[in-house]
């Protein structure tokens, strides 16, 4: 009788969600509709009039070849950092998994960069490859006689911030595929060695298959990672240089927003944002879903 | 046993080795600089091995901070560990008195409220960054602790993973608490929240690590140094001219931003692998 058992209160679950609701409204819902509202509208930035526009701030936006390009390079560095921070994670966490002796002290020294900030890992790589002084710049130039400049040379700056990005975001990965691997029944395994299949075959045709929900899920929060978390190795390495070379989407929306203070622009910009966030959240749902159903 | 299975048996232990040179070798270069004077930074290439500068260089950091910057370390790890633990404890209360009314208690609108969270996920700060900028600043919060705490407080993660916790708890218990005749609230903080140990405890370690590493929301609002944060502190004395980049200082400072959540999270290991891979369900 009393498995669904509710309090009778009438009044007390409306204080409890009160401050969640305050929050998620003033601080998020509100101004969510504000960046919509406002990407209808040419601002003066100091103050003052609002004069409507349409969808005006769109069409320069996607009439604006600089916008695609942003488009077009964040999804190259996205796709990049999520696929060299998944195969480094899942080929390390299957090593880990491997019945080694000191294989927890293995474990912890992989999963502790998890702490590390993504500033930090800005401030770490650019420290090791700073053309003037980075231990490795030099290197590379006096031993190997490659002139390193990503102050300079936009293929580098874009090939410095994806690695600082997958460098940091491979612990994450590690700790999901080590639990994925983990839960991989061994008796599934040892079936398959018995039938005569080779360890790559094994991992291949049993472990990996049976890894891929938590590749999927990884998969969506890496392009994710990399399409909007990486803000602070992009401010602290490159500043979106040089030229537009590391210029992605979400430094596009605070520079053109906060340093230029074209706030119809940068609101058209978040607007654009949101909807792709949305679709990856709704497209990652919709893959759990299917997995429960099954 | 045969060379290569010898081999097969070494192998893992050198890629996993390789890995984690790779993973402590810039953090080493990192220490080794925060132990030198700037111009044996400067002096291209910098020296591999620790100098003798270590207690100076912190002691400067603290104390001083960085000559371009006007706010110590001390200060500014002040700043950083109100930010994590107000966000994190925030966000765990917040989260789970609206856990609580979601999973305990039936009342219009509660649907509603779910999917108001549920939302949430899919508005990171990032993609709202002037709006949010603008009501902070209505509301008078820009450079304080308020404002840099409560727009962080909301986590969708947070409430789900209570939410799960909180419907396996049998019925019962919360039926037999009422006929005992306690409040629905003594109910809350004298059964229910000490029974959510564990979970409270993986939530605590990845949002103190959220908070403490939050970088964009403070960028936007602090401008005065009385409240930089170190990872903010860092980026402004890294942002002037070249000449003027005291680097022992900012070594020694990233350092020390480094150090608290890399102690949490190598302490309670446990906890934060099954809240992180929890979260995931």
């Amino acid at each position: 009788m009393s498995k669904q058992y509710e309090f009778p209160s009438k009044g007390l679950p409306y204080l409890l969600v009160l401050p969640q609701m305050a929050v998620v409204f003033v601080f998020f819902f509100w101004p969510a509709a504000q960046a919509v509202f406002q990407s209808f509208f040419l601002q003066d930035p100091f103050g003052g009039k609002m004069l409507f526009v349409g969808f005006e701030n769109y069409s320069t936006l996607f009439e604006d070849p600089a916008y695609w390009a942003s488009f077009g390079r964040s999804f190259l560095y996205a796709a990049l950092v999520a696929v060299s921070a998944m195969t480094t994670a899942l080929f390390l966490a299957v090593q880990a998994n491997k019945p080694l002796r000191g294989a927890g002290f293995y474990k912890t020294m992989l999963i502790w960069p998890y702490a590390v900030a993504t500033m930090v890992a800005g401030v770490l790589w650019i420290f090791m490859f700073n053309p003037n002084i980075g231990v490795i710049a030099y290197f590379l130039k006096n031993s190997l006689g490659f002139d390193w400049n990503h102050l300079l040379n936009e293929r580098q700056a874009f090939l410095l911030v994806t690695i600082a990005a997958a460098w940091k975001q491979v612990a994450y990965n590690f700790v999901f595929f080590l639990a994925g691997l983990q839960s991989v029944p061994a008796a599934l395994v040892e079936a398959a060695a018995i039938d005569g299949a080779g360890p790559t075959k094994r991992f291949w045709t049993i472990v990996f298959p049976l890894l891929s929900p938590t590749t999927f899920y990884l998969l969506v929060m890496n392009v994710v990672y990399g399409f909007f978390e990486t803000f602070p190795i992009i401010h602290q390495a490159t500043q979106g240089g040089p030229g537009q070379a590391t210029n992605i989407l979400v430094y596009k929306v605070w520079r053109d927003g906060v340093v230029n203070l074209d706030l119809g622009g940068s609101s058209a910009q978040s607007v654009v944002l949101m909807i792709l966030v949305i679709g990856l959240t709704v497209a990652q749902f919709r893959f759990i879903e299917r997995k429960v159903t099954y | 046993m045969t060379e290569h299975s010898r081999l097969r048996r070494v192998l893992p232990h050198i890629w996993l080795w390789l890995a984690i040179a790779v993973i402590v070798f810039p953090i080493f270069l990192v220490f080794v600089a925060s132990t030198h004077t700037n111009a044996d930074i400067l002096a291209a290439p910098m020296p591999l091995k620790p100098g003798p500068h270590f207690f100076e260089n912190y002691r400067r950091a603290l104390i001083e901070g960085s000559a371009n910057l006007g706010a110590s370390a001390w200060t500014m790890m002040k700043n950083s560990l109100i930010m994590a633990l107000g966000i994190a404890v925030g966000k765990i209360v917040v989260s789970l008195l609206a856990a609580y009314a979601i999973v305990f208690f039936k009342f219009p609108g509660r649907s509603f409220c779910f999917w108001a969270i549920f939302i949430t996920l899919m508005l990171p700060v990032e993609v709202r960054i002037m709006p949010t900028y603008k009501v902070i600043s209505d509301l008078g919060m820009l450079n304080s602790y308020a404002g840099l705490i409560l727009p962080m407080i909301v986590s969708a993660t947070a409430v789900f993973l209570f939410r799960q916790f909180f419907m396996s708890v049998p019925r019962e218990i919360a039926e037999a608490s009422q006929i005992d005749g306690a409040s629905p609230m003594a109910f809350f903080t004298e059964i229910l929240v000490p029974m959510t140990r564990t979970p409270i405890a993986a939530m605590f370690v990845i949002q103190f690590i959220y908070g403490w590493n939050q970088y964009l929301w403070p960028l936007l609002i602090t401008t005065k140094e009385k409240y930089y944060t170190l990872l903010i502190g860092i980026n402004r004395m890294l942002a002037g001219a070249d000449v003027l980049i005291e680097w022992q200082i900012v070594m020694a400072t990233t350092l020390l931003a480094m150090l608290p959540p890399v102690i949490v999270v190598v302490l309670m290991q446990k906890q934060f692998v099954a809240g992180m891979t929890d979260t995931e369900k």
